[in-house]
């Protein structure tokens, strides 16, 4: 409910030039993939927009910083998070849906399976399995042979779940005022999240050098790189985030009882967490 | 049983808005264009939002002209059937995407703030960030018309593998665009949502909430789930257009039908998005022009709430003939069916209301009537339409072309009008010239129905929709089709001199324009002062 402080912003110039510079990116992105053309183009965009958001947020900490905010403009920011997050959990459930849809209809009625199974007519050698090594048409290489769970992907997993410990840790030292422990332990955090996307770089390297797990491969392949490459995006948007968390405690920044900036970190991380760990069950291990 | 009554707004007004105005500190605005792109007013970005809404409607009017010219007689006289396909496609996602959508954005800008007591929107910057997504994400998406190969050209559904493997190369440009007006939406749906939630006026609770506001809170939340689906679904496509991948592609074991799940878990939701915000503006005209309350508020929210719900559970019917299990086929047919119960109690709550009000017909109201009549009309064609063994007939003819554009013309465009024409004087200090908006009104009318309605007798005659020719015996039809439509194009030009004379002058509005209108709004002057509820009203509700 209002109380009359509410802090409504003059004009700012970060919102427009925002949205110029994500459409340069954008049509950089286009050109590149459709004219071979106008990498500039996209760097230009990219810079732009972390440009803009390194003011845009310099604005909005010198105004929390400032005293300008109540409690009221908290809550504003907790609502924003939190519905921004959900829009992410959707983003997440649509490919998990296209792999269950894939792995539960698709495929079984390739196989034949059903009143409507259409193998018969086009491929009648097809065979369902998962993961699919060898899709229903032969112009299209499959995987020679998938990841087991049991090596990298479950480090990467016990480093993640370790890292929502440490951090967790590391927020409740704020919240006592024990500020080196908590520089510490968010330290751990962000290396752990540089380990994870390190390892994750190898398991990549490794699916195109020996596993034959491409972006070509098939349907396994399409939902692999999809699920993780999007999942291993957020972890980097992700440490960076907390890298940014580590300067800010190192400057002296949040109070003991108020640092939404730190938490909505903490959730963006968490959420990062439990989306791997649907990873972990869906992709590799089921 | 006395009747419930819903909430009246008594406002303690300490000091009126004007005062407060005078009270902050505010610093000048920037002059000129710079005033415009820098803004973090909600009711300049409001006004830019409703702009740039009208601005697309008559692009994507003209697209929809160029369709109806050619399909004025049998034969290929005008366009070629690619440039035909591209005019469908742009006119589908013009008007979806840039026309329908920002313009209740627009008003949501404009009013949720007036009607709860917020000083502005919860997050000012991010909805400047918001509204100038919009102008780039389209000038991108315009674009692709000059490309080589012409622009998206497979339906503004753009099935796969239509849109993937036999697609023109500005496809990619198309997505990419897409991708940015959805992060518009997105992020304007989280401004809204937290507004609602957290900017009320002490005192106002949920359930004390304009049903424009409890609308826009359910459709905010729809927004929210189901943008990021259609995110992610265009993502598949570029990875299939551009990377080699197989989502879509059955030789990979991927499947072309997982294109049209995805797309239409997105694309149900997003046809309730396009039409819960006009409920509420009706359900909030109604009442005034019959000077009652609007009857059943709860049940009002409840069925709102009810046919968010449900739209997440009715996507296939979309997709009967595409070969699905008969349990979906029966699954999907019967959810659908079950939408018509909470619209119904939408109808009969405004038919109700009107029942032994003293109504009066001033421009605004005559719109919502011809909406909720028109919107039904539309409403009973698509449960014709949700019956599977049924629609394997209809199934991609003009009669469905004339269901959804009974809903979303006479429905959302005429609520928009409705809405547009009764907060005008809000927005301009003037009542709009009222004999010209009436002139508007029937024109409208008159030529919605010319063009929509033969389309029923021609889709059920069986003709396809999306091709540029067609056999002899559906000429008159046409005929009629595109008589109306240029007529009804036309008349708009009436609903844009309707508003430039409103903004520069026309009879002075009190602050409270119409009689019995009595939400929040209504407090304060005429125009709304830049600034308003900075110090927030009490709000007091009479006891139910």
């Amino acid at each position: 409910m209002s109380s009359g402080s509410y802090y409504v912003p003059a004009s700012s110039r970060w919102p427009v030039l925002g949205s110029v510079a994500l459409g340069a990116m954008m049509a950089g992105i286009g050109i590149k993939l459709v004219y071979d053309t106008g990498l500039p183009l996209v760097l230009i965009g990219v810079l732009g927009i972390v440009a803009v958001m390194g003011l845009w947020f310099r604005d909005v900490i010198s105004e929390s910083r400032g005293g300008l905010y109540d409690a009221q403009m908290d809550r504003s920011f907790r609502w924003g998070m939190g519905w921004f997050i959900f829009s992410e959990v959707m983003f997440f459930a649509a490919f998990f849906g296209a792999l269950f849809y894939v792995r539960m209809f698709t495929l079984p009625w390739l196989g034949g399976e059903g009143a409507k199974g259409v193998s018969a007519l086009l491929w009648p050698d097809f065979v369902a399995t998962w993961p699919l090594l060898n899709p229903p048409d032969a112009s299209i290489a499959g995987p020679q042979q998938v990841f087991s769970p049991w090596q990298l992907p479950l480090v990467n997993t016990l480093i993640l779940i370790t890292s929502s410990i440490t951090l967790t840790v590391a927020h409740e030292a704020l919240k006592v005022g024990y500020r080196r422990t908590c520089r510490n332990w968010l330290t751990g955090t962000v290396l752990l999240g540089c380990c994870f996307i390190m390892i994750q770089g190898i398991e990549y390297y490794e699916a195109y050098a020996h596993y034959g797990i491409t972006l070509e491969a098939g349907i396994f392949g399409a939902t692999f790189f999809i699920l993780t490459g999007f999942h291993g995006l957020h972890v980097i948007i992700g440490t960076i985030i907390l890298a940014t968390m580590l300067v800010r405690i190192v400057k002296g920044h949040f109070a003991d009882e108020n640092h939404f900036g730190f938490e909505a970190s903490c959730w963006y991380w968490h959420f990062v967490d439990v989306v791997w760990v649907g990873l972990f069950i869906f992709v590799y291990v089921l | 049983m006395s009747p419930k009554l819903p909430p009246q707004p008594h406002v303690q007004h300490s000091t009126t808005a004007v005062a407060d105005g005078q009270s902050h500190a505010h610093p000048a605005p920037p002059k000129g264009i710079l005033r415009w792109l820098l803004t973090t007013n909600h009711k300049e970005i409001g006004s830019l939002y409703l702009i740039f809404s009208l601005t697309m409607f008559f692009v994507g009017g003209i697209f929809a002209l160029v369709v109806r010219a050619e399909l004025f007689q049998p034969g290929l006289q005008l366009v070629q059937p690619e440039f035909f396909n591209q005019m469908t496609t742009m006119h589908g996602l013009i008007m979806v995407f840039a026309a329908v959508m920002p313009a209740f954005t627009g008003l949501a800008n404009w009013m949720i703030p007036l009607q709860i007591g917020a000083p502005d929107m919860a997050l000012p910057r991010l909805n400047n960030f918001s509204f100038w997504l919009l102008p780039v994400a389209f000038t991108l998406l315009l674009s692709t018309l000059l490309m080589p190969g012409g622009g998206p050209n497979f339906g503004w559904t753009f099935y796969a593998p239509l849109s993937t493997n036999y697609a023109p190369p500005s496809t990619t440009f198309f997505i990419l665009s897409l991708h940015l007006a959805g992060i518009s939406s997105i992020l304007g749906a989280i401004n809204i949502i937290a507004t609602i939630l957290n900017m009320r006026a002490p005192g106002m609770r949920l359930m004390d909430m304009p049903l424009f506001v409890w609308t826009w809170l359910i459709t905010a939340f729809l927004l929210i789930a189901v943008m990021p689906v259609l995110a992610a679904v265009i993502t598949m496509m570029l990875m299939d257009i551009n990377f080699g991948t197989s989502f879509f592609n059955a030789a990979g074991g991927g499947d072309p039908v997982l294109f049209q799940h995805l797309f239409w878990t997105f694309g149900h939701p997003e046809v309730y998005i396009m039409i819960l915000p006009a409920f509420g503006i009706v359900s909030a005209i109604i009442p005034t022009f019959a000077r009652k309350p609007l009857f059943g508020y709860a049940s009002m929210v409840y069925a709102t709430a009810a046919i968010a719900f449900l739209s997440f559970l009715v996507w296939a019917h979309h997709m009967f003939v595409v070969g699905m299990p008969l349990v979906a086929e029966l699954f999907f047919m019967y959810t659908t069916m079950l939408i018509a119960v909470p619209t119904g109690v939408k109808v009969f709550n405004w038919v109700t209301t009107l029942f032994r009000g003293s109504i009066s017909f001033e421009s605004p109201m005559l719109f919502a009537l011809a909406f909720v009549v028109l919107f039904t009309i539309g409403g009973f064609s698509g449960l014709m339409l949700a019956i599977a063994p049924a629609d394997f007939q209809y199934h991609d003819t003009y009669f469905v072309v004339a269901h959804f554009h009974y809903v979303l013309v006479p429905g959302a465009i005429f609520a928009i009008m409705a809405g547009v024409y009764y907060w005008l004087p809000k927005w301009t200090g003037h009542y709009p010239n009222e004999r010209l908006a009436q002139w508007h009104f029937w024109f409208s009318i008159i030529g919605v129905n010319l063009t929509f309605f033969p389309m029923h007798f021609a889709g059920l005659a069986g003709m396809p929709r999306r091709i540029p020719d067609y056999a002899l015996q559906f000429a008159d039809f046409n005929l009629l089709s595109s008589i109306g439509a240029f007529f009804f194009g036309a008349s708009q030009l009436l609903f844009v001199l309707g508003i430039i004379l409103c903004v520069r002058g026309g009879k002075k509005a009190p602050a409270k324009a119409w009689e019995g209108a009595e939400d929040l709004e209504w407090t304060v002057p005429c125009p709304a002062p830049l600034h308003t509820f900075e110090t927030p009203p009490v709000f007091h509700r009479t006891s139910h």
